[in-house]
């Protein structure tokens, strides 16, 4: 059954192969030189506040030609891996060879339907999953300067690899992932028996999961820290919401994923914008003066740095015992219904 | 006398349609037995369900002394070469062969590789680039060369030219005679099957009809319409005019 399976998937397994010596052959070419820089900026032995020294780095590495076109579309990659392989791999599995009715010869050779379905489960999984982790490891060591510096520089502050855009791509979590995509194309091809309908829902599905995961389920893991202090508002620098509430930007605590983010009132109330003519007509100026009669304060929830690995740890047993859970399912499918 | 398929009260249900209905008969082992009936009368039902493709809605069925598809061992013992005989395209011939080896411990490899030969086909040409009757024959090589005890075909030479037709079941013939399986063949033209086969099943909405030797059939048959009478008036009296279950002299339940 393994020499069936291989030979069915040899073509595939060999584009993918291609594909992830491409990425090793730009990666190991651009990768030393990145970590050169990082060990030039003297961060490697810097203790105590760094601030400086990062940002020096950083703004080195967004402004150089390569640097962060590879940092995204590393990142990218590793975003689109679950979803491309749930949905060409995982939900053509069966359905494709129900709908060409080879299933009809393959069922009639001297191997039972559990062993068919285990033998291709289980090596088209690991090939899928041995492809997430290389390429997963080649992105986060090739990474590993940017987000040990804090994470790469954007508007509103910095990517640390604890964000919600990047944590998905870093570590061995994206294993997790594409077993639980695959999984997923396999039982919605063996539920629909068709191949392209098989592939649409399969693709959306894992897009779903990958967007509302981390915002709905990934900060609930563990209970997020809380930290309450006073801060100085400039309102040049604040986020300020719909409806005039503030977010003074977070530093001093690296790599952290910073859940939620408020100023408050002395009374514990958050604070709002008033309609004063400070902030109304005044200039900005004016308007930071008046903030700093309010005795304002930051109250954040986070998740340490500390946690990262906790909760790659976390995310890739849920996933992985999600896929456990759908390849037994439609296994399950395969001998109780009888798909001929 | 062994069996090889036995049916008890057998039915198949498709949502609100009954396909196949309170079937039950035995078939001795060792005949080529031609299953008949009009299209949909329920025939790729019936040798689903013998194949194990398909569960029973109703009933039982054995084949080979055992139930269809309950283990390699099982599966072992029966060949099946499906409607429209699917094949891998972008496999060749050889890889077919290699597919066969792989997956069926009775494996004959020299029996394979000797049909194909025979048959003068280039094991390295790719099966989605064989004509219909070469892939009913490759088909029909990767069925008959793990050495099952019974033979199942649905409609095996529906999609063939007269010539391949003949050609196919001549050659189904010889390998029988060779190997000594039971072979069961369905089709929905009497004509294609009535020099091939000793032992006949006609099937009309999805209750059996007619089951017995050809021979003892035909006996009975010529006694009341004559002896120029042959198996195809017989069928065709039985496919005009519907009537109770008929079973052959020593057909006994």
């Amino acid at each position: 059954m393994i020499w069936l399976t291989w030979r069915q998937f040899r073509a595939q397994t060999v584009v993918t192969a291609a594909a992830l010596a491409g990425f090793a052959v730009i990666f190991g070419v651009t990768g030393p030189n990145l970590a050169h820089a990082y060990a030039a900026s003297g961060l490697a032995s810097c203790r105590g506040n760094c601030t400086s020294l990062s940002s020096t780095f950083l703004s080195q590495v967004k402004s150089d030609s390569v640097y962060p076109l590879l940092y995204f579309a590393g990142g990218a990659a590793l975003y689109l891996t679950p979803a491309l392989i749930g949905s060409f791999w995982g939900a053509p599995l069966v359905s494709r060879e129900l709908e060409a009715g080879t299933l009809r010869l393959t069922w009639n050779q001297s191997v039972t339907r559990t062993r068919w379905m285990a033998a291709k489960l289980g090596l088209v999984g690991l090939i899928a999953m041995a492809t997430a982790g290389l390429l997963s490891l080649m992105v986060t060591w090739w990474s590993g300067p940017i987000d040990q510096a804090g994470g790469f520089p954007v508007t509103a502050g910095q990517l640390s690899r604890f964000s919600p855009l990047v944590f998905d791509a870093r570590g061995f979590a994206p294993v997790g992932y594409v077993a639980f995509a695959f999984t997923l194309g396999v039982t919605v091809g063996v539920l629909t028996r068709r191949t392209l309908p098989a592939m649409a829902i399969a693709l959306a599905c894992v897009a779903v999961v990958q967007l509302g995961w981390p915002s709905v389920v990934r900060p609930h893991l563990i209970p997020p820290a809380t930290s309450t202090s006073t801060v100085s508002v400039n309102v040049s620098t604040a986020r300020v919401g719909h409806a005039g509430e503030l977010a003074v930007p977070v530093t001093g605590t690296p790599g952290a994923w910073i859940v939620s983010n408020q100023t408050i009132t002395p009374a514990g109330k958050v604070f709002v914008l008033p309609d004063v003519a400070a902030c109304n007509t005044g200039t900005q100026q004016q308007c930071n003066q008046f903030l700093a009669t309010q005795h304002l304060r930051r109250r954040i929830t986070y998740q340490p740095a500390s946690r990262f690995w906790a909760f790659q740890a976390y995310e890739t047993a849920i996933f992985v015992v999600l896929s456990l859970a759908l390849a037994g399912f439609s296994v399950w499918w395969i001998r109780s219904r009888r798909l001929a | 006398m062994t069996v090889i398929i036995e049916a008890r009260g057998l039915g198949k249900q498709y949502r609100s349609r009954w396909a196949l209905s309170d079937c039950t008969f035995s078939i001795p082992a060792g005949h080529v037995v031609g299953l008949v009936g009009p299209n949909g009368a329920g025939k790729t039902t019936l040798l689903h369900l013998a194949t194990g493709l398909l569960t029973p809605t109703a009933g039982t069925i054995e084949v080979a002394g055992g139930q269809p598809a309950a283990s390699g061992a099982q599966l072992a013992r029966v060949g099946f070469v499906a409607q429209d005989t699917p094949t891998y395209a972008a496999f060749s011939i050889a890889d077919h062969l290699r597919l066969g080896a792989h997956l069926n411990p009775g494996w004959d490899t020299r029996l394979a590789a000797d049909r194909i030969t025979r048959l003068g086909l280039d094991p390295g040409l790719k099966a989605g680039r064989l004509s219909g009757g070469q892939r009913a024959q490759l088909a029909l090589t990767l069925a008959v060369a793990k050495r099952p005890d019974l033979l199942i075909l649905d409609e095996p030479v529906a999609s063939l030219d007269p010539l391949a037709r003949r050609d196919f079941l001549q050659d189904l013939a010889d390998a029988v005679a060779e190997h000594q399986m039971s072979v069961v063949l369905s089709s929905h033209l009497l004509s294609d099957l009535k020099h091939a086969c000793d032992y006949l099943v006609v099937l009309i909405a999805g209750h059996v009809r007619l089951i017995g030797g050809v021979a003892e059939l035909l006996a009975v048959y010529r006694q009341q319409a004559g002896m120029r009478a042959d198996l195809e008036d017989l069928v065709l009296a039985y496919l005009s005019q519907p009537t109770e279950p008929r079973y052959a002299p020593e057909e006994t339940r």
